[in-house]
């Protein structure tokens, strides 16, 4: 096993993360992409951690999943209200910011 | 140290709470406003009670200070005694000379408090001459005081002041305040101000007491102008009529020119002495001759002016005739009896400032003798030639205040205040006497047209008001003689007497109006009690409630002469030596450091016979003048072809006698009226073409400048600098608003974009 492949997955997940968040106008499917790059980057700390032998990474990566448990609350909590204000959840419509 | 505990315990509650008697008719008079209609006597029963508590009060004050200053006699005897060759050099020990019990916490033990804290100085009189041996101290003045307020190192006081003086001054006002109170309630009975008069007369009985008891020039300039506003208002009592609300503006202002010398000679005083308005301090500095001659010069000039006014000396005492306008028992208690020998006792109290200022000891004239003699001469003659039962009593009040005046100026301090004592007992007898003759007579004053004969209908006002006269004209062995002929020995001119210096302009005015007082009041008493009634009233006694304060006063009248018997007098009828000179030993202070040292005169038996038989004959003349008159016509009160109407000269005295030597018209007619024409004409013509000319020139200019500045700074560069910033910004922002077009996927684009972006720098770099 080498690091190099542990970082290319997290490159590759990362990158079909960015891509859902840009591409997709689903909320759920943009908020579950954002899950995509947390855990890619998961991996490089839980990888690079494996590889120095330092529990620092995992204890970050623990950090990481709480906190993101904690954001995709929040969001699928804007979501709904997001739902049930406009009866849709294309954020591609909810521009009321647009200057 | 032990000795002067000891003294402090001896300092007596009545000195301490001295200020509770000014308190009670304060109160009074708050709650005769409040509450005073409501109540049966409507409020006169608060102001009876108030006063009377008080009166009380300052009788055992009177009796407590005797008391001390008979035992502080007694025990320096004893020293003179023991060591009768002692050492006498002076220098009493100034930290000791005066008392100050400061009450940092109010009542409760401030007897312990002092042995605590030590903070009390004693009255010390005692201790001093014990420590002395022998040096004749008495009288002290005692201090009790607060602090009012501080401002930086300047601490203002405020407290009373005991001594003989104030002690004295509070048992007069307290006497005839309270037999004035009774007396009003008959003589005002039914007015329509009943109660009003009776609160102002408590706030007045308040404020003079207050006066009274002041212990700084701050609290005395308080004092004086609260009795100038009841005094105000009690001349107006009565102001539907015009003639009386004139009369109370003219005692107002004329008080106001008098007001404007305290306040300057206050305030030099003040910076003077060493910015301190403490009296004891003003006095102690002005005779050590720390405070520069100089400055009390003009000080005392400058009070001076406050005494003229107050005091109604000449040339301001035009408004105190006038004054008779307000009702009788307030002219009595405060036109003759208190509140106009305000400048007397104001005099009195800073006695070591005129003592130094003014030269009086060694000098043969000087300003306050020549105004008390002038202004005792002039109200004398005015006194002549009035209608007015109360006009003459007015101009006798100004004669004698001129008295007291004049005494005080040639250095017969004691002679002074007695004068003012014995004074204030028989004019406020004669005042009320007045008031109850026109009450009889349908409240007239004229003598001549609606009074005479009256003897024979109110006997009693006619026998008190007769030994008034007698005791006023200096008639042995009546109070006003004693007091009279101290101050004529005072002169220190008549063979033997030595006075302070030699007084011969002072001393002869003086014995011209010794005469002339006989004579007015003798003319006063025939036209109004002898010969047949000549008004349309029937004539009638008036009641106990003013009778009964008539008999009081004049009972006072005949004994409070014998307060001070001259000593010579006392050896020749073999009397006890202790009643000599009472009065002076409880009023004058001796041996301190805040009271001058006065050379006494020695009273002259010559001098007393001569001046009594000066006033006895002309007041014999003036009786045989009128009983000749009676014989001819019982119902004239004068003749038809007397000597003005034959001798040009004796008219033309008269007319100018009449018109009040023309004061009057120099006061209204030439003063305010050129104030009123030709000045306030000039001042107009000014103000239109000078003031208001640079003022339009300045207003033009200021118009041609607005308009430049306008034009070129604020448009051109102000306003400029704001637009183009503005427009910037919008410009801006109206760019960068197309980026924000709320879709939150762009947003992220241009997030993720920018990271990248970085990243491939970072590593670029890297």
């Amino acid at each position: 096993m080498y690091l190099n492949q542990f970082l290319i997955l997290a490159a590759a997940l990362f990158c079909i993360g960015v891509y859902g968040v840009l591409a997709r106008r689903n909320g759920v499917l943009v908020l579950m992409s954002i899950e995509l790059i947390l855990n890619s980057v998961n991996i490089n700390l839980v990888a690079l951690s494996a590889m120095n032998g330092d529990v620092t990474g995992q204890v970050f990566a623990l950090f990481v999943i709480a906190v993101a448990a904690a954001e995709v609350g929040v969001g699928l909590a804007i979501v709904l209200l997001i739902y049930r204000n406009r009866r849709s959840i294309d954020i591609a419509e909810a521009n009321l910011l647009k200057g | 140290m032990f000795a002067a505990e000891a003294a402090e315990t001896a300092v007596s509650w009545f000195y301490t709470h001295a200020w509770v008697i000014p308190a009670l008719p304060a109160a009074s008079f708050v709650l005769i406003l409040f509450f005073g209609k409501r109540l049966p006597f409507k409020g006169a029963e608060i102001g009876i009670t108030a006063v009377a508590a008080a009166f009380v009060l300052a009788v055992l004050t009177t009796f407590t200070w005797i008391g001390d200053v008979q035992a502080e006699i007694a025990s320096h005897e004893e020293g003179t005694t023991t060591e009768e060759h002692g050492t006498t050099e002076g220098g009493a020990t100034t930290e000791e000379e005066h008392g100050t019990t400061e009450e940092e916490a109010p009542a409760t033990s401030e007897e312990e408090e002092g042995l605590a804290s030590g903070e009390q100085a004693a009255p010390a009189a005692p201790v001093a001459e014990e420590e002395e041996g022998g040096h004749a101290t008495r009288g002290a003045p005692i201090l009790t005081e607060r602090t009012w307020f501080s401002n930086g190192a300047d601490t203002f006081r405020i407290g009373t002041l005991i001594d003989g003086q104030s002690v004295m001054l509070l048992f007069v006002v307290t006497f005839i305040s309270l037999l004035v109170h009774v007396y009003s309630t008959d003589y005002v009975h039914g007015d329509r101000r009943y109660t009003h008069f009776f609160a102002f007369l408590s706030l007045f009985t308040a404020a003079m007491l207050y006066y009274v008891l002041s212990s700084n020039t701050l609290q005395m300039i308080m004092g004086w102008e609260l009795v100038g506003v009841c005094s105000f208002g009690l001349i107006g009592h009565w102001w539907e009529e015009k003639a009386n609300s004139d009369a109370a503006l003219k005692a107002f202002f004329t008080n106001r020119v008098g007001d404007i010398g305290l306040l300057v000679g206050m305030i030099t005083l003040y910076f003077a002495s060493g910015k301190t308005f403490d009296v004891v301090e003003i006095n102690s500095k002005a005779i050590s001759g720390e405070t520069s001659h100089t400055a009390l010069l003009v000080a005392s000039l400058c009070l001076m002016a406050a005494v003229m006014s107050k005091s109604g000396q000449f040339i301001l005492h035009t408004w105190l005739p006038d004054a008779m306008a307000g009702p009788t028992p307030v002219s009595a208690l405060i036109h003759a009896a208190t509140m106009v020998v305000a400048g007397v006792y104001l005099i009195g109290r800073l006695y070591g400032v005129f003592w130094m200022g003014l030269s009086i000891p060694g000098s043969s004239i000087n300003a306050m003798a020549v105004i008390g003699a002038v202004t005792t001469v002039g109200g004398g003659l005015l006194a002549f030639v009035q209608r007015d039962i109360k006009k003459v009593l007015a101009y006798s009040t100004v004669s004698q205040l001129g008295y007291m005046v004049l005494a005080l100026g040639v250095g017969a301090y004691t002679a002074g205040m007695f004068h003012l004592f014995t004074h204030a007992f028989f004019k406020a007898c004669l005042f009320l006497g007045a008031g109850s003759v026109s009450h009889a007579c349908h409240h007239s004053f004229d003598m001549k047209a609606d009074m005479g004969g009256l003897r024979k209908y109110m006997p009693k006002t006619f026998i008190t008001f007769v030994i008034g006269s007698l005791a006023l004209a200096g008639i042995p062995p009546l109070a006003g003689f004693w007091s009279k002929d101290e101050i004529l020995a005072g002169a220190g001119v008549w063979p033997g007497t030595e006075g302070n210096g030699d007084y011969w302009m002072p001393f002869v005015f003086g014995m011209i109006t010794a005469a002339l007082t006989a004579a007015y009041m003798t003319r006063t008493v025939w036209l109004t009690f002898f010969g047949e009634y000549r008004g349309h009233a029937h004539p009638h006694e008036s009641g106990p409630r003013i009778t009964t304060p008539l008999i009081i006063l004049a009972f006072m009248a005949v004994v409070v002469g014998f307060l001070n018997l001259p000593g010579p007098f006392v050896e020749t009828l073999g009397l006890p030596a202790g009643i000599a000179h009472r009065f002076e030993e409880w009023v004058e202070p001796g041996g301190i450091a805040s009271f001058p040292p006065i050379d006494h005169a020695n009273p002259s038996l010559t001098l007393a016979i001569v001046a009594s038989l000066l006033a006895a004959g002309a007041g014999f003349v003036v009786l045989r003048y009128y009983k000749a008159l009676y014989a001819k016509d019982a119902h004239a009160a004068e003749y038809t072809d007397g000597l003005r109407s034959r001798n040009t000269l004796a008219a033309a005295g008269y007319r100018v006698l009449e018109n009040k030597y023309y004061l009057d018209h120099l006061y209204t007619g030439i003063i305010a009226g050129a104030t009123k024409g030709p000045i306030a004409d000039a001042a107009y013509w000014i103000n239109q073409n000078i003031i208001d000319g640079i003022i339009n020139t300045v207003g033009k200019f200021s118009v041609g400048l607005g308009r430049f500045v306008y034009h070129f700074i604020d448009q051109g560069m102000v306003d400029e600098a704001v637009n183009v910033s503005g427009r910037t910004a919008s410009g801006s922002g109206q760019f960068l608003r197309r980026i924000q077009t709320g879709q939150i996927r762009q947003y992220a684009t241009l997030m993720f974009g920018s990271a990248a972006l970085l990243a491939a720098v970072f590593i670029i770099a890297i």
